[in-house]
C-alpha cells in the first residue's frame, strides 16, 4: 500500500468498524427512516442507556457517518452516506465491472463472428 | 409544511482552489458527476444551470446564486426547471483542516417524500463519492451505478 493512501486507509477503517456492529447500523437505518433526529428522539428508539446510544453516536460521527447540526439548542443527527459510497466503489464496483467488462467483450466478439459469417 | 433538510460531509486530500473550480467550472464538473456541468458568472443575484451536456443541451436544475464567496462558501436556490414551485436550497462550505478539505453540503427546504428529496438523497452521497476521487485520484467514479 502506497503511503499516501494511509489517510484513506484509515478513514475505510473506521467506516468498517463502526458498520460492524448491530446497534450501530440500527442507528443508521433509524436515520435513515427519519433524517435529522435529536438524541432524545433515537434514545427512544432503543432499549439501551443514553449514554451508550451516545457512545454508538460518537463512533457514528467519527467515521463521518452522521453528521450533525446544532438547530437552536438541540442537536440534530444526518446520515451521511458518502463513506459507504467509498467503500462501494472500492470494494463492491470494481469486482462488478470486471464482469460487465467480460460480458462486454463476449457481446462484441459473438457480433463480431456473426458478421464474419454473413460476409 | 414541514420540509427536510439533507447533510452531507466528505473530506478529501486537495487544496480549497481546486475543490471550487471542480464545483463551479462545467469542464471539471462534468468528468465526476454523471456528464453534468454547473454553469454561471457565479456572481451574486446571477443565475445557475446544472447541465447535461449533450447534442442538445439538457438542464436539469436551475436556481439562483444567493451566496458566492470563494473558496469557501457558496449558496444556491436549487430548482426542477419541470416543476418551479418546489424551490430548495443548498450549501456548499468548504474549510481547509490540516492536509485535507472539508466539504459540508446541506440541501434545505425539501418537501418530505416528494421526487425531488428521493433524487437528491439518492445523488448526493454517490456526486461526492465521485468528486472525492476526482480529486484525488483524477478519475470520477461511475455514479449512475445500481440505479
Amino acid at each position: 500500500m502506497q503511503l499516501d493512501g494511509c489517510i484513506s486507509c484509515r478513514q475505510m477503517n473506521a467506516t468498517f468498524k463502526a458498520l460492524a456492529d448491530e446497534t450501530r447500523r440500527k442507528l443508521l437505518d433509524a436515520l435513515y427512516r427519519n433524517n435529522g433526529q435529536t438524541l432524545t428522539d433515537l434514545c427512544g428508539l432503543f432499549d439501551m442507556s443514553r449514554q451508550a446510544v451516545t457512545k454508538h453516536l460518537y463512533v457514528l460521527e467519527s467515521a463521518n457517518l452522521v453528521t450533525t447540526v446544532w438547530d437552536g439548542r438541540e442537536k440534530r443527527h444526518y446520515l451521511n452516506p458518502v463513506p459507504i459510497h467509498e467503500i462501494a466503489e472500492r470494494w463492491i464496483d470494481k469486482y462488478e465491472r470486471q464482469r460487465l467488462q467480460a460480458l462486454s467483450d463476449l457481446k462484441k466478439s459473438l457480433e463480431k463472428k456473426r458478421k464474419g459469417l454473413i460476409a | 409544511m414541514k420540509k427536510n433538510q439533507l447533510v452531507y460531509l466528505t473530506f478529501i486530500r486537495t487544496t480549497p482552489k481546486k475543490l471550487w473550480d471542480a464545483l463551479t467550472k462545467p469542464e471539471f464538473a462534468r468528468r465526476y458527476w454523471a456528464g453534468n456541468g454547473n454553469i454561471s458568472d457565479w456572481k451574486k443575484g446571477s443565475n445557475w444551470q446544472h447541465v447535461k451536456e449533450g447534442k442538445k443541451d439538457m438542464v436539469r436544475i436551475i436556481g439562483e446564486v444567493l451566496e458566492c464567496k470563494p473558496p469557501k462558501r457558496l449558496v444556491l436556490t436549487w430548482i426542477d426547471p419541470d416543476d418551479p414551485s418546489e424551490k430548495s436550497r443548498v450549501t456548499f462550505e468548504i474549510e481547509r483542516l490540516k492536509d485535507v478539505v472539508s466539504l459540508r453540503v446541506t440541501h434545505t427546504g425539501l418537501t418530505p417524500r416528494s421526487g425531488m428529496e428521493k433524487g437528491v438523497s439518492w445523488g448526493w452521497p454517490r456526486v461526492l463519492a465521485s468528486l472525492k476521487s476526482f480529486l484525488e485520484t483524477g478519475e470520477g467514479l461511475n455514479v449512475y451505478t445500481g440505479h
